[in-house]
């Protein structure tokens, strides 16, 4: 049980990293590492956001959708269910504490329709995972995309400096950074087959 | 007497009309750029000696082909991009050279070149040339090959001493027989494998071969200081550590740290490419740092994971922290309050 949970949690941050090995989020990846400071803060903001919607989609599938034989429903009702969460803590947030919201409130309206905040409960979904295991893997992927993130920015602001070619300068030669980042993180392939 | 900031002149020195200052680290010194590379170059001669002795005619074919590949890459994208041609400097030609050490001799002559390319136009000239790359260009001409023909780069041939080895037998390297078959068919295969490892008699690519070569080609950088210890011991006394102790089939601190030490890229990657100027970090602590990562990760793929051999993934891996790493333990900028932005 532990073993599996730690599995799951080892597998969703390093072997399939959502960006390098199942490209997805790549929006947000590509929004905000042009600064080590936004990156940081959308690593925490989104590893919070990922923890609860993820346990929010996992007690609706558990306990509503698994009854009612609403499976076919998971990805509009998902999608409906993180949504509606994030843009209730948005509005809190600025209630309740306008300094924490002025310094990560920003990511939160991008949040909202990130594909992997939707990718975990529809993979915890498809494995019927339990409670632990879907936490481990939001945790995982969460930490798995911060890194990813913080790489990227770093790597990025030393980019700044060089002479990239002016065709690629920008988001092109992100794209070809993140395609070698890729190839360096097969490496992990084949470590842990779930 | 304690010069106090108000007796300085107010009047700073005019600064010159034109100057450049190029990316870090600064150093003033009589050493360039082409008389490092072609002393690394240099310094490769002996293992390269080494793997035509073994592999013959088709080992020199490789070489040729890498090296042509590397260079006409190079001048081909500066041309493009309207710079100074540089392929006098040698960072090319070693380049292509380290890709062949870095496949098996009888490999299809294509798929060398096409690593040439890959390393030198995209690894390098896409991310503004020499001093910019942010991976080995080598190694990731190597990981592309490696992933796009995984056949013919893990067919080794085995060593004949025979300058026309056209029809060479196939064979394991010593890491692949031990990772799929077990230490029993490893000294069936390989009686006396301390000797070999050490001689170069072994399958394997050209530069994994002797390590008695390589090591020789080493001590020369450390002696002309072109390298520190900071990365490679590091590095190597972390795969002999960790194999020693989780390595063993018998529980824990039975391994056998002299064979991994010894085997496939370990030598060759933590002197000749984990030490790149560019891809790696530069402050010491950070080197050190990075050292350890890359033997701790090349144990791990290694001993769990797909690829019988993690060197080369461990170095990209950390190629791409090295910035993080520079970053993290740079230290803190004199006169400034260490409130602000500053890590302890």
């Amino acid at each position: 049980m532990l073993e599996k949970v730690l599995t799951i949690f080892i597998a969703s941050a390093l072997i399939n990293n959502f960006v390098f090995s199942r490209y997805l989020g790549l929006c947000i990846f590509f929004g905000v590492t042009k600064k080590m400071e936004t990156s940081i803060g959308m690593s925490f903001t989104f590893t919070a956001v990922m923890m609860i919607g993820a346990a929010l989609s996992w007690f609706i599938y558990t306990y509503v959708m698994v009854p009612f034989h609403l499976g076919f429903l998971k990805i509009v009702i998902f999608i409906g269910v993180v949504a509606a969460f994030v843009q209730a803590a948005d509005t809190i947030m600025k209630k309740v504490t306008p300094a924490l919201y002025y310094k990560l409130g920003i990511y939160l309206a991008l949040i909202v329709t990130n594909c992997i905040i939707l990718a975990v409960p529809l993979i915890n979904a498809e494995e019927h995972y339990s409670l632990f295991e879907s936490m481990a893997l939001a945790l995982g992927s969460g930490l798995g995309f911060s890194l990813a993130l913080i790489i990227m920015a770093s790597i990025r602001e030393k980019l700044d400096l060089a002479d990239v070619p002016k065709s690629f300068q920008g988001l092109p030669i992100s794209f070809v950074l993140t395609g070698l980042i890729a190839l360096a993180f097969l490496g992990f392939s084949g470590m842990i087959t779930l | 007497m304690e010069a106090t900031p108000k007796e300085q002149p107010k009047v700073q020195p005019k600064a010159p009309p034109e100057f450049f200052v190029s990316i870090g680290p600064h150093m003033r010194t009589e050493e360039s750029t082409a008389k490092i590379m072609w002393t690394v170059n240099a310094a490769l001669l002996p293992a390269t000696l080494m793997s035509v002795y073994f592999f013959g005619l088709p080992a020199i074919l490789v070489i040729i082909v890498s090296i042509l590949a590397a260079v006409m890459a190079e001048a081909g994208m500066q041309k493009l991009l309207k710079k100074d041609v540089t392929v006098s400097d040698g960072s090319a030609f070693l380049t292509g050279l380290l890709i062949a050490m870095n496949v098996p001799a009888n490999i299809p002559l294509y798929i060398p070149a096409v690593a040439s390319v890959v390393a030198i136009a995209i690894t390098k000239h896409l991310f503004g040339g020499l001093g910019y790359n942010v991976f080995n260009p080598a190694l990731i001409g190597r990981a592309f090959i490696l992933v796009s023909f995984a056949k013919p780069m893990t067919t080794y041939t085995q060593p004949v001493a025979n300058i026309m080895a056209m029809d060479a037998k196939t064979m394991a390297t010593p890491l692949s027989l031990l990772k799929e078959d077990g230490i029993a068919k490893l000294l069936e295969v390989y009686p006396n494998i301390y000797q070999d490892l050490l001689m170069g008699n072994r399958a394997g690519s050209l530069g994994e071969t002797a390590t008695i070569a390589l090591l020789l080609g080493a001590v020369f950088l450390m002696i002309k200081r072109y390298i520190t210890w900071h990365i490679p011991i590091t590095f190597i006394a972390t795969v002999g550590l960790l194999t020693w102790v989780f390595g063993g089939k018998s529980g824990l601190m039975t391994g056998d740290p002299l064979f991994h030490m010894m085997s496939g890229g370990l030598i060759l990657g933590a002197f000749f490419m984990a030490t790149d100027y560019v891809t790696g970090p530069s402050i010491r602590i950070a080197q050190v740092l990075f050292g350890v990562s890359c033997g701790a990760l090349t144990v791990l793929i290694r001993l769990k994971g797909g690829y019988p051999e993690g060197v080369m993934f461990a170095i990209l891996l950390m190629n791409c922290f090295a910035p993080l790493l520079d970053r993290g333990m740079r230290s803190r900028v004199f006169g400034k309050a260490a409130a602000k932005g500053v890590k302890k």
